[in-house]
């Protein structure tokens, strides 16, 4: 896990008033473990590049008010204004979007996930692409362990999510399909 | 726009609409609903493009369904200033003003005996209470932390509210506004289902408190704890199931010539763009069952679930809603500001359509009744949260308050307007 370099980042930055640091400085611990250029290479951790601000600002108001609960991102949005909020969705939008990975996948396997994926209208939301598009987010290439853990969390209401969409949509799903769906959704291009 | 009962080519289409293949149910009012449990699938290739002609188009496969998803509003409130109160629509001699902002997700709300203004929420976390002091208003946070806090209620001194998984109380709510302390669990037998999981309760005249538990799912078969109105005793003792096939129901309130809940009821999703109409419902007896999800608005049965069924078992609405309308909160008006034309109608208020490519609602009618209960006419009464198929409000709840002003919350700006019938305080845009 690569975390202690970012608390030590974290630390030094504390104590510097924040209000003082330029956006550039602010935004730094960000990218440390998001990844500079919109792609995480770090487990469980996800990437960030291209999101759809309007998903992102709902993501970091929960995380503000601590409706969705995470020790370092609750901490991170600790005292931010709205505006901060607001500053901070569009500049991640901004990052380029995340790069599938070197492998294509295996055809087979993403031939079988894509008929899952149909069933389950994921396109319908996110997108024929998986861009998202407004508050729904871009999953397209999204860290294939971030998926999975996401979808799992939905389904045992460990996340709430904003709205229930995404409970109604996984409460179907047995693990394995959504293990086939992570694997479809990180791999796709 | 269809607000009457159903016609004869409602029934046609009704028809015709079960005969064609539906692709596998998908999403709620609200949340897209659970997909039917999926057997491994077997090796598909991608969907080939519908030639121009095809019968198939409007299949929700196609395009113009695939651009259909929930609409969420931006978490922060809006300014006072950037509320759209002058675009929005009154009939003559009515005013519309701004009655508090900056609440999040403002929704629910109900008035204390001492006219605090209780404001519930779906997406955040808070109650708020407003609260007019020595000609001021502001607006407090009562509660925080909680859990999907939609369902409020209030009964002699005490504030009920409805989390997700439990109702809680505060005794003597107004003499503590400041300092309510944790609320009181009563109740806890929920499901936990996030699916038409935020709740709607109230008090009624037999000083029963009521609580609705939706369907957990778009279009789904459930268990006999879900799809129902319950009621229980004040103190969460002695909880039954009032009513069944209520598919989910975010708003509910007495008549109070006939004493009988009528209640609003969301249909389904993902059928078609134009059916079923929401439903507004009336309780003549406990143990009714609605018809969710056999039956639809009354008139026709499911295409997946209605096999074997006719809408003759069931009891229908009292009046059709309009077509994915999210009809919401309701209450019967007893004041006397408006005129006497309004007294004991009801105003329902409509969040609007997601699942419809020309969206519908976004608006709050005014119902009249007949002396037998029945629906007389529904009419709009506010207008114009809707513009160019967007949203720049969305109505959730109506709320009269004792000196026979209207209170209507709007959940995508986080405010609550109020409306008042003579000399304006200020001009409104008029019908």
């Amino acid at each position: 896990m690569r975390r202690a370099p970012v608390l030590a980042l974290l630390l030094t930055l504390s104590a510097t008033p924040l209000l003082a640091q330029s956006f550039e400085a602010r935004v730094a611990p960000c990218l440390a473990c998001h990844g500079e250029k919109g792609t995480s290479e770090t487990p469980d951790i996800p990437s960030l590049g291209g999101q759809q601000a309007p998903y992102t600002l709902i993501q970091l108001y929960l995380f503000r008010e601590k409706q969705r609960v995470l020790d370092v991102m609750n901490e991170m949005t600790k005292g931010f204004s709205d505006d901060d909020l607001r500053k901070f969705s569009d500049f991640i939008a901004t990052l380029p979007k995340p790069q599938p990975p070197a492998d294509a996948g295996d055809p087979a396997r993403m031939q079988r996930a894509q008929a899952l994926v149909q069933q389950n209208h994921c396109g319908f939301c996110h997108n024929p692409d998986f861009s998202g598009k407004e508050n729904v987010p871009r999953i397209a290439n999204q860290r294939e362990d971030y998926l999975l853990k996401t979808m799992r969390e939905y389904k045992s209401n460990t996340r709430h999510g904003y709205d229930s969409s995404m409970a109604d949509v996984v409460a179907p799903l047995t693990d394995a399909q959504m293990v086939e769906l992570a694997y479809y959704i990180a791999h796709v291009r | 726009m269809r607000l009457n009962s159903a016609s004869r080519r409602s029934l046609l289409l009704a028809g015709t609409m079960a005969g064609l293949l539906i692709a596998g149910p998908l999403s709620a009012q609200q949340p897209p609903a659970s997909a039917p449990p999926a057997a491994a699938p077997p090796a598909a290739a991608a969907p080939a493009p519908l030639p121009p002609g095809s019968p198939l188009i409007g299949r929700p496969d196609s395009e113009a369904a695939a651009k259909l998803a929930p609409v969420a509003p931006p978490p922060i409130p809006a300014a006072a200033d950037k509320l759209p109160t002058a675009q929005l629509k009154v009939p003559k001699g009515f005013n519309i003003e701004v009655y508090a902002s900056g609440m999040m997700n403002a929704r629910t709300m109900r008035v204390g005996d001492k006219g605090t203004v209780f404001v519930g929420s779906r997406l955040g976390d808070k109650v708020y209470a407003i609260v007019n002091k020595d000609g001021k208003r502001e607006v407090k946070t009562l509660a925080t932390g909680l859990y999907r806090p939609n369902g409020l209620a209030y009964h002699n001194g005490t504030l009920y509210i409805a989390e997700l998984p439990k109702i809680s109380k505060i005794e003597n709510v107004e003499d503590k506004l400041d300092n309510p302390g944790k609320p009181v669990a009563i109740y806890d037998d929920l499901p936990k289902d996030e699916a038409h999981g935020w709740r709607t309760i109230g008090v009624g005249p037999d000083n029963k408190l009521y609580i609705e538990v939706g369907q957990p799912g778009n279009n789904v078969l459930h268990d006999a704890a879900h799809g129902q109105i319950r009621r229980m005793n004040l103190d969460g003792t002695g909880a039954e199931v009032y009513v069944r096939g209520v598919r989910h129901s975010v708003g509910f309130d007495w008549n109070p010539q006939n004493k009988q809940m009528y209640f609003t009821d969301n249909g389904r999703d993902w059928l078609s763009e134009d059916l079923p109409n929401d439903e507004l419902n009336r309780v003549t007896k406990m143990g009714e069952h609605f018809g969710a999800p056999y039956c639809w608005q009354g008139n026709f049965v499911d295409p997946e679930f209605g096999w074997g069924h006719s809408c003759s078992e069931f009891t229908a609405p009292v009046a059709l809603m309009g077509p994915h309308a999210a009809a919401l909160g309701i209450r019967f008006y007893t004041g006397s500001m408006f005129p006497k034309e309004y007294k004991n109608g009801a105003f329902i208020a409509r969040h609007g359509s997601w699942n419809r490519s020309n969206k519908f609602g976004g608006d709050v009618v005014f119902v009249k009744f007949n002396a037998d209960g029945t629906v007389k006419s529904v009419e709009p009464f506010i207008t114009g949260f809707l513009v160019n198929n967007k949203y720049i409000g969305r109505p959730v709840d109506v709320q009269p308050l004792k000196d026979g002003s209207l209170l209507v919350s709007d959940d995508w700006n986080g405010a609550i307007y109020r409306i008042t019938h003579g000399k304006p305080a200020k001009m409104a845009a008029t019908h």
